[in-house]
């Protein structure tokens, strides 16, 4: 197969598709476009296109990270700029099939923004706007633009070049070039690659493996999942000159398995490759064999953990192993393996494709390149973006996020997953990097990036990450084991009226203690949540453990549910919505909620239209021991 | 287990075994691919697999233990899995997961007793930035919110 003709071949088509005389339309179909609607969307498309006699291009491609404002449907008229249409329903498909695809109204109240060259009048340039402005968008340059079925939209636009690059290269230039670039690790650890890359390389042994690590167990992170959604290839064509540097005939892709979506679309990739020669024997006439499988994970988030995941790939129990030796020297079955993150093969793909600057000309001192985040939790404009380091918190969450939801007010950042910390207000304005996070006692971490606000109790969210780990935990080590169950019971006690001060030193020691007992990285870092909201939040365990009182109103044993008197129209509303009969009060009389009986699930407070339910902490509110009529409030 | 009912479970499990090389590698993919035919993985048929591989039971039963994807007993028509990743917490999730418990009055890794549902709660389907996310079956609802929980509960209670 003649690489060269394949990819004339390719960009013909992706230009004809562009030059286009038809309408073309593309539809947003990731996991969480497909969760807002996109599917139904699509089917509307298909349905209502012929109605109105018009015949147009459908093509459905990944997410371009404004998750926000899913699902999105982008148009592109012939001769016209292409627009990106968001919070699309059925009803507005319609619209702007009549609108502008016959009309010619490109409804710019409709409009987010347009794409490429040219202008519309009334519509902004879509990158102009603060949530793409400071983006980078290297990683996910491809990502909303092409079909990720279609290995020939990835040739077009410069895919495997890279790859046709390295095997005309030695395999100490692949690695040199990887080295300059700066790249380090983007699964958390943040280790060099070049250097990670040149350890297996040079181990001795003539069988060797290079793993993908797409188990992306962090909670709140999709970073991995949208990327080999929208543009597998991009990661793979990264794996291939990885294995070709490091000479390794082998390769894995291990993918959990609630990424259905993703899964689906590394087959079909890897199929697509093995029809073009790009996998098997002699790849593009050269000397380089490789081989690459799929592999599922089965749920378990310490199989994110390099060894862990290994001995799963082996077909045994998820359990990590002591480092020496290193996977590098001996890895799957014994033998040399490297195993990098899905974000790391991408980025050294890029590093290949358009050389060594393209990378290190962004970033700090000490990392170099972009971060794909998934900016999630309180913020108006959640989604997957990519920055480059150095950029602030604050950028991050008021100019690409938009701030907070209900202009609320900020409280932390929770970053890396459970291996990571809480940080707040005070270290808004530090670049991000590895070294700066981890100096602030959080990490990088895979790029989750969850905003808490007022309403968020830190004493919660440390909860919520211990039970998480606690309960991911192997078991191996007893020091995680049994030592996580320890910290979760008197973070319990402190959530619960059970706890007594001197319980956060005891925390704290616990803490420092399984981190220095634990073999893995989750045992090692499981602690960190907890280290941190004691940091910079201690004042909320206090007022948990000496007031009894949980200042965002979040503890169940803390907070109570009272309604108003003088704000209660007496309309049933939230008597009927309250899933264990605990409120009382005919239509007209001041219904009062029975604090006997009360689960504090939150309904009655959310379905009040007169905002006459309030929650407090260690308050009391004045309320009638009975109902009495709505018109024997005050003033009236 | 009635005789005509293991006999037609050991024929699944050898059909799904044909497609599999005898190597320890091979543990983790065929018990996805037997739960995926059956929904889940028979007592019965582990020695059958520990045969095939040339493992003990124990070893089997020690890896499909380990792994929180599989299922030991039947689970119900419908399975609902409410997501409890860090976004969806922060945004609602633990009170998603109560009143879905309410509605079907079990607990998270239970079925009801007319087996119409099951009940799991998964760490994270990377659905974050629409949290809090809810499954059932392979049907994807995000954005959810406590009254929305009855009213697509209703949507598959009638099917």
């Amino acid at each position: 197969m003649n690489f060269e003709d394949v990819q004339k071949q390719a960009i013909i088509e992706w230009d004809k598709l562009w030059q286009n005389e038809k309408p073309l339309i593309l539809v947003g179909s990731a996991t969480c476009s497909r969760a807002a609607g996109a599917l139904n969307i699509l089917d509307v498309l298909r349905k209502e296109l012929p109605k109105y006699g018009v015949n147009a291009t459908i093509i459905e491609v990944g997410c371009i990270g404004l998750c926000y404002t899913e699902p999105l449907v982008d148009i592109i008229k012939p001769g016209r700029p292409r627009i990106c249409y968001g919070k699309v329903t059925p009803e507005l498909v319609k619209q702007l099939i009549q609108d502008y695809l016959i009309d010619d109204n490109p409804r710019p109240d409709l409009a987010l923004g347009t794409l490429g060259d040219g202008r519309i009048e009334g519509i902004p340039k879509l990158f102009d706007l603060s949530v793409l402005r400071t983006q980078v968008r290297l990683v996910l340059r491809n990502c909303g633009y092409i079909d990720p079925e279609n290995i020939n939209h990835y040739i077009a636009n410069g895919g495997y070049s890279g790859l046709v690059k390295a095997l005309k290269m030695t395999q100490e230039d692949v690695i040199e070039e990887i080295k300059k670039s700066g790249l380090r690790g983007r699964g958390g650890a943040g280790f060099p690659t070049g250097l990670k890359w040149e350890l297996c390389h040079k181990a001795p042994g003539s069988q060797k493996y290079v793993i993908c690590n797409a188990d992306e167990g962090d909670p709140g992170a999709f970073m991995n999942r949208s990327l080999l959604e929208a543009d597998p290839h991009s990661v793979l064509e990264g794996i291939l000159i990885g294995a070709y540097a490091i000479g390794a005939s082998r390769g894995y892709i291990y993918c959990r398995t609630e990424y259905p979506l993703a899964l689906e679309r590394l087959r079909i990739a890897i199929g697509h490759m093995e029809k073009y020669g790009l996998l098997g024997d002699n790849i593009l006439d050269s000397n380089f064999d490789f081989r690459l499988k799929l592999k599922e994970g089965a749920g378990a988030f310490v199989c994110g953990e390099e060894t862990a995941l290994m001995a799963s790939i082996e077909g045994r129990r998820g359990m990590p192993r002591s480092r020496p030796p290193f996977p590098a020297i001996s890895g799957l079955w014994g033998k040399p393996t490297n195993i990098n993150n899905v974000e790391t093969w991408a980025n050294a793909a890029i590093v290949l494709q358009k050389g060594w600057e393209s990378l290190a000309k962004y970033g700090t001192e000490t990392t170099k390149g972009t971060k794909t985040f998934s900016l999630v939790g309180k913020v108006k404009r959640t989604g997957l973006i990519e920055v480059p380091f150095g950029i602030t918190l604050r950028e991050i969450v008021y100019d690409i996020g938009g701030g907070i939801l209900g202009d609320k007010k900020f409280k932390a950042v929770q970053t890396g997953g459970p291996s990571g910390g809480c940080l707040p207000s005070s270290f808004l304005d530090t670049p991000i990097d590895y070294e700066s996070l981890k100096a602030a006692g959080s990490i990088v971490g895979s790029g989750g990036m969850i905003v808490t606000d007022e309403d968020t109790c830190m004493v919660d969210i440390a909860h919520y990450f211990l039970s998480f780990t606690q309960k991911e935990s192997c078991g191996k080590c007893v020091l995680c084991r049994e030592g996580t169950r320890q910290m979760l019971y008197i973070l319990e006690d402190i959530t619960k009226d059970k706890s007594k001060p001197e319980d956060i030193d005891l925390l704290s020691e616990l803490a420092e203690t399984v981190t220095v007992g634990s073999l893995c990285g989750l045992g090692q870092t499981a602690p960190n949540p907890v280290l941190t909201t004691i940091r910079y939040f201690r004042d909320e365990y206090m007022a948990h453990i000496i007031e009894k009182r949980c200042p965002a109103k979040v503890c169940k044993d803390f907070i109570s549910f009272y309604i108003l008197p003088d704000k209660c129209e007496g309309c049933l509303i939230c008597r009927r919505a309250c899933p264990v009969e605990a409120i009382k009060g005919d239509k007209r009389m001041i219904h009062i909620i029975d604090q006997s009986k009360c689960i504090k699930c939150g309904t009655c407070y959310v379905a009040c239209p007169f905002s006459a339910v309030v929650k407090v902490s260690a308050e009391s509110v004045k309320v009638p021991e009975e109902p009495i009529p709505v018109r024997t409030r005050k003033g009236d | 287990m009635a005789k005509t009912e293991e006999q037609g479970l050991h024929k699944e499990l050898r059909e799904v075994l044909s497609s599999f090389r005898r190597e320890r590698e091979e543990l983790i993919p065929i018990l996805q691919k037997l739960q995926e035919k059956l929904g889940y993985l028979p007592e019965e048929t582990i020695s059958e697999i520990a045969d095939f591989l040339g493992i003990s039971e124990s070893e089997v039963f020690g890896v499909a233990s380990f792994y929180t994807m599989f299922r030991f007993v039947p689970p119900g028509e419908h399975i609902v899995k409410v997501c409890l990743g860090t976004a969806c917490h922060v945004r609602g999730g633990e009170e998603i997961l109560e009143t879905v418990k309410r509605e079907l009055d079990i607990n998270s890794g239970e079925t009801t007793k007319d087996s119409k549902f099951s009940l799991e709660r998964v760490a994270c389907f990377g659905c974050c930035a629409l949290a809090p996310v809810m499954l059932v079956g392979k049907d994807l609802y995000a954005g959810m919110t406590t009254e929305k929980v009855k009213k697509i509960l209703n949507l598959y209670k009638n099917r």
